[in-house]
């Protein structure tokens, strides 16, 4: 029986809503704005993570190369274009 | 305004009224046809519910080039309005519905139909697969398109056309100076096709990824498959920004949200640079599957492999990451620093050195190479010059200090203008003439075809270098009249001619249809121009099921290898070949999106919120449907392949 438990994804399952409860604490709680974002991101980052690895099985293939090359690219370019979005249109601008 | 006010055409005339009949008659004669020869169920079973990538290729092909003509009229109507100074043609506000208009269907609805229908008909063939990864979806990818199309067309007959150009800059698109539903019908039909085009990118890696036949390493596939791999990457990772962006215009012209208002905390900039953030992206998606198709045909008639594979891959994939570094040169003017400024246009020069390095590579393999002048040969050499202006000017305008002077001028339309229309449009015919025979078992006429290029290339020349002149003149681009004492009279005059030229070639190349369906041989072989890759070791017409025996490969130019070098592609007997079943289910879904495309246009909530539930149950229905394909046997097979000449 103990093979056929679930275990990790159970785990996954009750760490992810953790990690909502911390995230929902941010409307609820009087922190600053600097705090605030920071418990966002850094929980949203975590939270993306966690559904990747647990519940949509990458690095579980064979192939995890190419699927982990596809996140990290992703991810790149997310960042530019946040970064460049703030560098273009509040940081640089005149 | 009164609800049924909102369905008239703001400004109408008597073309339109027209053009409304025209259509009405059209649709007539088209259902009147269908049925006196009874097609219905033809049409039904054998094409809109087919799930087969290369009848999904042909309809895309078909929805090309229906609105290359619609975008080339519009064109047409553009250039004859500012052939003479002071024209009254066309008022202002036609030319802005028609210049706007032009833009969008040529960019969204042609030419990405078009690389669309390529890699459709030919990526499956070259990896040697039996379709794509998800056929269903292929299917569903082809219909939501359509159906933007056609919403989106729409808007010229009823309510009235998008008139804020291509890009629709806010506050411009706002509803406080767009009034009409024009720009509603925009956000809508693009948001319905970029759902489609973002499902065939995922479609489309999945099935390189994961369905290349055995042997064919990531480095042995043919180039135009590597960089159909390129363009789907760069959809899945560029899309979803205009999606966010056009949702969240819907969102400020129907529910009054402030994303890109001047006022209550919007910003109307970030449109300009969400569209970019996409828009630049875009430029690659189309550029290059067309850099693909040129590395197949230049090897093919040069009679040499081609040069610097490695190099050619390496430059594609920096081109597909450099390409999301530089969206700020396309609104250098709008505000920002030195700073930003320059660190946009070094990623802009940098991106000229991959894709310098790929003219050279093709130069390279035509070094030495005994050149066969056939018509997609033509289109290849005509590219290279062409192309090359088109790009060293976009240097030019990539330059920020430089670029106050020419942009928005006629230099940027002379400069896109050259770059897109040998990058895509000489690609897809030399693609389309190339891959004609796989297609369509028969070769379109060569003597025609020689015409149609010098023709399209010798208009397409006349037509746009005149505009850097009248450019760097001080010729404002969109402007719907100028002047005589400007001086840009005789430029445009210049530019409406070789707008004719590029016309006569488009109707040569619908008469060479015409012509070589009905007098062309149909005994041409599988393999007419002695070509190199996968997609010439199957049998024309190409059979459902592709290839009877699974291919084995062990070079990047495997056909070739088999023809010259005694390399063996089909080992073993014949298999049972498992392939999907059709469905109308994508069909009646995106027939539905365009149900509430068109509910959203005018605000029409109650029918609106009916289609949603609609789109949910269509999709539920999926969830819950047991399909398991369909099997052809092995004596099918065999009765197949002895009816084309028996399997090699």
């Amino acid at each position: 029986m103990k093979e056929l438990f679930p275990r990790k994804q159970v785990m996954g399952f009750v760490f992810s809503l953790v990690l909502t409860a911390a995230a929902l604490l941010v409307y609820f709680l009087d922190m600053s704005f600097a705090v605030g974002m920071t418990v966002l991101l850094v929980t949203a980052f975590i939270q993306a993570g966690l559904q990747f690895i647990v519940f949509m099985h990458a690095g579980e293939t064979e192939d995890k190369g190419l699927i982990f090359t596809n996140i990290y690219y992703g991810l790149i370019i997310a960042l530019v274009t946040v970064f460049g979005t703030l560098l273009a249109m509040v940081w640089g601008y005149i | 305004m009164d609800f049924f006010d909102r369905f008239a055409i703001p400004h109408p005339s008597p073309v339109i009224y027209a053009s409304m009949v025209a259509i009405g008659l059209t649709v007539i004669a088209i259902v009147a046809g269908l049925t006196y020869f009874k097609k219905w169920g033809y049409l039904w079973r054998e094409w809109i519910t087919t799930v087969d990538h290369k009848r999904i290729g042909i309809m895309y092909l078909l929805s090309a080039l229906l609105m290359l003509f619609r975008g080339g009229v519009d064109a047409l109507m553009m250039r004859a309005q500012t052939a003479v100074p002071e024209n009254t043609l066309l008022d202002a506000q036609h030319y802005n519905e028609i210049f706007t208009t032009h833009g969008v269907v040529m960019i969204i609805f042609m030419a990405m139909a078009f690389i669309i229908a390529l890699m459709n008909f030919v990526v499956p063939l070259q990896i040697g697969a039996r379709d794509v990864a998800f056929p269903r979806l292929n299917n569903l990818s082809f219909w939501l398109y359509f159906m933007g199309a056609m919403l989106f067309n729409l808007s010229f007959v009823i309510g009235g056309s998008p008139s804020a150009g291509w890009t629709s800059y806010f506050p411009l698109a706002g509803n406080e100076f767009s009034e009409s539903v024009g720009t509603n019908y925009y956000m809508l039909a693009i948001q319905i096709s970029g759902i489609g085009t973002l499902m065939t990118g995922i479609n489309f890696i999945a099935t390189i990824l994961k369905m290349r036949a055995p042997g064919m390493k990531l480095m042995k596939m043919p180039m135009f498959t590597w960089s159909a791999l390129i363009t789907n990457l760069i959809i899945v990772f560029a899309f979803p920004v205009l999606t966010v962006a056009l949702a969240m215009g819907t969102m400020d012209r129907l529910f009054g949200s402030n994303f890109f208002t001047t006022t209550d905390g919007g910003m109307d900039m970030l449109w300009a640079n969400l569209f970019w953030v996409w828009g630049h992206p875009e430029v690659y998606i189309l550029i290059l599957p067309a850099f693909g198709i040129y590395s197949e045909i230049i090897p093919t008639f040069a009679r040499r492999n081609l040069y610097g594979y490695k190099s050619m891959v390496a430059s594609m994939v920096l081109i597909s990451l450099l390409s999301f570094f530089v969206w700020v040169h396309h609104f250098f003017t709008m505000g920002q620093g030195a700073l930003v400024n320059s660190i946009f246009s070094i990623s802009t020069m940098a991106i000229a050195v991959p894709t310098g390095i790929k003219i050279f590579n093709w130069l390279f393999t035509l070094w030495k190479g005994k050149i066969k002048f056939t018509v997609p040969m033509l289109y290849s050499l005509g590219f290279l010059p062409i192309f090359t202006i088109g790009g060293v000017t976009g240097v030019m305008l990539g330059m920020s200090a430089a670029d106050y002077q020419y942009h928005n001028t006629m230099f940027l339309v002379a400069h896109f203008h050259l770059v897109i229309i040998p990058g895509v449009v000489f690609a897809m015919i030399a693609g389309l003439t190339y891959w004609w025979p796989k297609m369509f078992g028969f070769m379109l006429n060569e003597r025609i075809g020689k015409w149609t290029f010098w023709f399209i290339a010798g208009g397409t020349c006349l037509a746009f270098f005149p505009m850097f002149i009248s450019g760097l003149d001080g010729q404002a681009r969109r402007m719907y009249t100028y002047s005589e004492a400007t001086g840009f009279g005789i430029w445009n005059m210049l530019s409406f001619i070789g707008a004719l030229g590029l016309a006569a070639g488009f109707v040569l190349l619908v008469y060479n249809i015409y012509y070589s369906t009905r007098y062309a041989s149909r005994d041409i072989g599988d393999d007419p121009w002695d070509a190199r890759s996968l997609e010439w070791a199957t049998h024309n017409p190409v059979p459902e099921y592709n290839f009877a025996i699974t291919p084995q490969v062990n070079s990047s130019e495997a056909f070739w290898d088999s023809k010259k070098n005694g390399h063996t592609l089909f080992k073993g007997d014949y298999k049972e070949i498992h392939m999907p079943n059709n469905s109308g289910v994508p069909f009646i879904m995106s027939i539905i999106f365009f149900v509430l495309g068109f509910a959203l246009v005018f605000s029409m909530w109650i029918v609106a919120i009916v289609s949603l539930i609609g789109i949910f149950a269509c999709l539920a229905h999926r969830s819950f449907e047991k399909d398991h394909g369909h099997h052809i046997s092995v004596e099918e097979i065999e009765k197949t392949e002895a009816e084309m000449r028996g399997a090699k």
